[in-house]
C-alpha cells in the first residue's frame, strides 16, 4: 500500500519556486489517500500496469488499430456503468441494467427494421423505453419497498424473456441504418478530432482558471495555480496523444479503404461524461444523490424527497443502459437475444466499482465508469490478443471485480480505522 | 429573572399515546438570550415535548405561543419557518459530504441551475465565525474526518444558519469527552449571548449548572418546576428530577417521602 501512496507524492513533488502551497496540496492528497480516500487511484494504477504488461507480452497491443478497437469494445459497458454509478450512489444496485440495454436495443432494431422509422425516432423510443423501465424499477424499490437486489434480479430474468419475445424466439434483427451504425463504427475526420481536442482542453483550462480567479476574488481557498496548470497540461497530453495515435492510418490496405480518425463514440462518451459530472458536482440534484447515499435519514430530515431521488437514480441508470444498448446494436450491426446479456452487466458493475464507485453508496463519480470501463476493455482486449479462451477471460474478469470490491471494502475499513468514518 | 417576554411559550400541553398520557398540562417558556435547561429522568417526556415543539408530534390540547402569537405547528417545516431548529442526538449529518455541503443540505444556494458554492462557503464561514468556532479547520473537509465535538459543532451551526430564533439541543454532550463538552457548552452560551433562545436537554447536572440560565424539570410528564438556576442547588434539581418535588418547589402531590406517581398508582 505504501508504494501506492508514494507514487503521486513524488510525481507531483514541489519544485523550488512553486512554494509551499503546491506541496501542501500534495501532502493533503497523500494524507487523504492514506486515510482510505483512494478515489480513482487503483483504477489508474491498474490501467498503467495492465497496459505495460500487455504491451510487453503482445507488442501489437499498442498499435493504433488496437487502440481504436478499445473504444468500440468498451463503449457499451462504459455507458451502462455510467448509469450504474447513479444507482450505486444512492446505495442500491441494478442487476437488470444489462438486459435493459438488450430490451431497448430490441426496440431500436424493431422500429428501424420492421417499421422502417427514421433513426432519431427509433433512438428516442429506445431511450424512452429505458426511462420507463427505470421508473418502474425505481417505483418498486422506493415506493413499494422491495429491496433493489430482488427487484432487479427479477427484472434480470424478466427482461431476458422480454428480449426473446420481442425478437420472436431469437431471430437476429439486422441494423442497417447508416447513422445508427456510424455511432460505434465510423471515425471523425482527422482535422475535426484535433479541433475537438483543442476545444476541450481550452474549455477545461478556461473553466478551471475562471474558478480560481472567482474564488480568489472572494478570498476563498482555491487550488494552487500550479496544480491547475499541471492538470490542464496532463489533459492536453492525454487528449493530444490519443488524437495523434487515432489519426494514424490504421487500414492494412489504403487502396481498399482508409481507416483513420477518432471513433465517433469517443466524443459521445466524453459529452455524457461532462454532462453527468456537471449534474453530480454542480447541481442541487447531484448533491441530494450523494446525501441520500451517505445518510438517508439526514437527507429526509433536510427536506429532501428521498423517494423521488431514488426513483430518479433508477431512471437515469436504465436510460443510460438504453444508450449502451444502442451502441451495442450499432457495433454488432444487429440485435440478438444475447445483446446486453451474459457478462455485460458484470462488466458494467465491475467498471463502476473498479473506477472507484463504492458499493456501499454515497461515493462515486461519472468518470469512475470511464476509467473502470477502460480497465475492463483493456483486460478483454489484451487477453483476446494473448489468445486465452473465454473460460480464462471470465475467471480473470471475475477476479478483477472481486479485487475492486475488496479494495472498496478495505478502504472503508481503513477510513474507519483512521477516524474518517 | 428576565424582564423580556418569552419567545416561545407552551401552555397546558397534553399528549397521549393511546392510553398512556406522556405530557400532562405542561407549561414551558423559553426566552431569547437565555439557555433554558430541560431536565428529567428517562421517560419523563423531554423528547416528546421537543417533538411537539418541532412539529413531529401533534398536541392533544394546549396552546403554543410564539413571540406572543398563538401558533399551531404542523410538521418540521412549519417549525423551521417559525425559526425553531432542533439538533438531534444522532446529528443527522452526511459523512460523505463536507462541512459546507452538510450545513446547506436541502436548502442549497444556487445561481441559476448551478450550486453557488462560493456564497455557501462564505455564509458557512460567517456563521462559524459568529459562533467563534475555531475547531473546524477546513470547511471543505468531509464530516467523516471530524471528531465528535466538531460534528456536534457543525450540526449546531447548521441549525443557527437559518436565522433560527429557538435552537433546541437534544443531549448535545452525551457522547463527548471533557474538552469537547466544554466547547459545545461554550457554543450554547455564545448562541444565547447572540440573542437566540437555547434549550439544552441534558442528563448532566454539571452541564446544566455550567451554562443554563434557567432550569425546567419534568417529572413523569408534568412540569415539576421551571426556575432560575441561581435559585436552586444541585441537590434540589436532582430531587426535582427524581421525586418531582424539593422543599417548596415542585408538584404539590409529589413528595420525596411518598413518591407516588402522577396517576397515584404508585405508593
Amino acid at each position: 500500500m505504501s508504494t501506492h501512496i508514494e507514487a503521486p507524492a513524488h510525481a507531483g513533488a514541489p519544485t523550488a519556486a512553486k512554494g509551499s502551497r503546491l506541496s501542501a496540496h500534495v501532502r493533503d492528497y497523500a494524507a487523504r489517500v492514506r486515510g482510505g480516500d483512494i478515489g480513482s487511484l487503483p483504477a489508474v494504477l491498474g490501467l498503467v500496469v495492465l497496459c505495460v504488461v500487455f504491451s510487453i507480452l503482445r507488442p501489437n497491443f499498442f498499435s493504433p488499430g488496437n487502440f481504436a478497437n478499445l473504444f468500440s469494445q468498451g463503449a457499451a459497458v462504459t455507458l451502462i456503468a455510467m448509469g450504474l454509478v447513479f444507482v450505486l450512489l444512492v446505495g442500491e444496485i441494478d442487476l437488470s441494467a444489462g438486459f435493459t440495454s438488450g430490451v431497448c436495443a430490441s426496440v431500436l432494431a424493431i422500429l428501424l427494421a420492421t417499421y422502417g422509422l427514421p433513426w432519431y425516432v427509433a433512438v428516442a423510443a429506445a431511450i424512452a423505453a429505458g426511462t420507463l423501465i427505470g421508473a418502474v424499477l425505481g417505483f418498486l424499490v422506493a415506493k413499494v419497498g422491495i429491496p433493489s437486489f430482488v427487484v432487479t434480479l427479477a427484472a434480470f430474468l424478466g427482461f431476458q424473456g422480454l428480449v426473446l419475445l420481442l425478437l420472436k424466439e431469437g431471430t437476429n434483427i439486422t441494423v442497417s441504418d447508416s447513422i445508427v451504425v456510424a455511432i460505434a463504427n465510423r471515425n471523425l475526420p482527422p482535422l475535426l478530432g484535433w479541433v475537438l481536442a483543442v476545444a476541450a482542453v481550452a474549455a477545461y483550462a478556461l473553466i478551471q482558471l475562471n474558478r480560481i480567479r472567482r474564488r480568489a476574488a472572494r478570498g476563498l481557498a482555491a487550488a494552487p495555480l500550479s496544480i491547475v496548470l499541471i492538470r490542464v497540461a496532463a489533459l492536453a497530453v492525454l487528449l493530444g496523444g490519443a488524437v495523434y495515435v487515432l489519426n494514424v492510418e490504421r487500414s492494412l490496405n489504403t487502396l481498399i479503404a482508409s481507416l483513420k480518425g477518432v471513433p465517433v463514440i469517443a466524443p459521445i462518451i466524453a459529452v455524457l461524461l461532462v454532462v453527468w459530472t456537471f449534474v453530480l458536482d454542480k447541481t442541487p440534484y447531484g448533491r441530494h444523490l450523494y446525501a441520500v447515499g451517505g445518510n438517508r435519514e439526514a437527507a429526509r430530515r433536510a427536506g429532501i424527497n428521498v423517494d423521488r431521488i431514488r426513483i430518479s437514480a433508477f431512471v437515469l441508470c436504465s436510460s443510460m443502459a438504453a444508450v449502451g444498448g444502442i451502441v451495442a446494436a450499432s457495433r454488432d450491426h444487429s440485435v440478438d437475444p444475447n445483446t446486453g446479456g451474459s457478462n455485460v452487466l458484470l462488466y458494467a458493475v465491475g467498471a463502476a466499482v473498479i473506477g472507484g464507485t463504492s458499493l456501499f453508496g454515497g461515493k462515486g463519480r461519472a468518470r469512475d465508469a470511464v476509467l473502470g470501463g477502460a480497465v475492463v476493455a483493456v483486460i478483454i482486449n489484451g487477453m483476446g490478443l494473448m489468445g486465452y479462451s473465454s473460460g480464462i477471460k471470465y475467471v480473470v474478469t471475475g477476479s478483477v471485480l472481486l479485487l475492486a470490491a475488496g479494495v472498496d471494502a478495505l478502504s472503508r475499513r481503513r477510513a474507519a480505522a483512521t477516524g474518517n468514518r | 429573572m428576565s424582564t423580556s417576554p418569552p419567545l416561545l411559550e407552551l401552555s397546558g400541553i397534553n399528549k397521549s399515546f393511546g392510553p398512556v398520557q406522556v405530557l400532562r398540562d405542561v407549561d414551558f417558556t423559553v426566552t431569547a438570550g437565555e439557555v433554558t435547561a430541560l431536565v428529567g429522568d428517562n421517560g419523563a417526556g423531554k423528547s416528546t415535548l421537543v417533538k411537539c415543539v418541532s412539529g413531529i408530534y401533534s398536541i392533544d390540547s394546549g396552546q403554543v405561543y410564539y413571540d406572543g402569537r398563538a401558533v399551531s405547528i404542523n410538521g418540521p417545516r412549519e417549525a423551521a419557518e417559525l425559526g425553531i431548529e432542533v439538533v438531534y442526538q444522532d446529528l443527522a449529518l452526511c459523512d460523505n459530504l463536507d462541512v459546507v455541503q452538510n450545513m446547506f443540505l436541502g436548502r442549497e444556494r444556487r445561481s441559476g441551475l448551478v450550486l453557488d458554492e462560493a456564497t455557501m462557503e462564505e455564509l458557512a464561514a460567517q456563521t462559524l465565525a459568529g459562533l467563534s468556532v475555531r475547531t473546524v479547520k477546513s470547511l471543505r473537509q468531509p464530516v467523516s474526518s471530524l471528531s465528535g465535538g466538531q460534528r456536534q459543532t457543525v450540526a449546531i451551526a447548521k441549525a443557527v444558519l437559518w436565522n433560527s430564533n429557538v435552537v433546541i439541543l437534544d443531549e448535545p454532550t452525551a457522547a463527548l469527552g471533557v474538552a469537547q463538552t466544554g466547547q459545545v457548552l461554550e457554543l450554547a452560551r455564545r448562541m444565547a449571548d447572540n440573542g437566540l433562545a437555547v434549550v439544552l436537554i441534558s442528563h448532566n447536572m454539571n452541564d446544566v449548572f455550567a451554562v443554563a440560565d434557567r432550569v425546567a424539570a419534568l417529572y413523569l410528564g408534568q412540569m415539576a418546576a421551571q426556575v432560575p438556576i441561581a435559585e436552586v442547588t444541585h441537590a434540589q434539581v436532582v430531587e426535582l428530577i427524581t421525586a418531582g418535588r424539593s422543599g417548596d418547589l415542585g408538584l404539590p402531590g409529589a413528595g420525596s417521602g411518598e413518591d407516588h406517581g402522577l396517576n397515584g398508582a404508585q405508593g
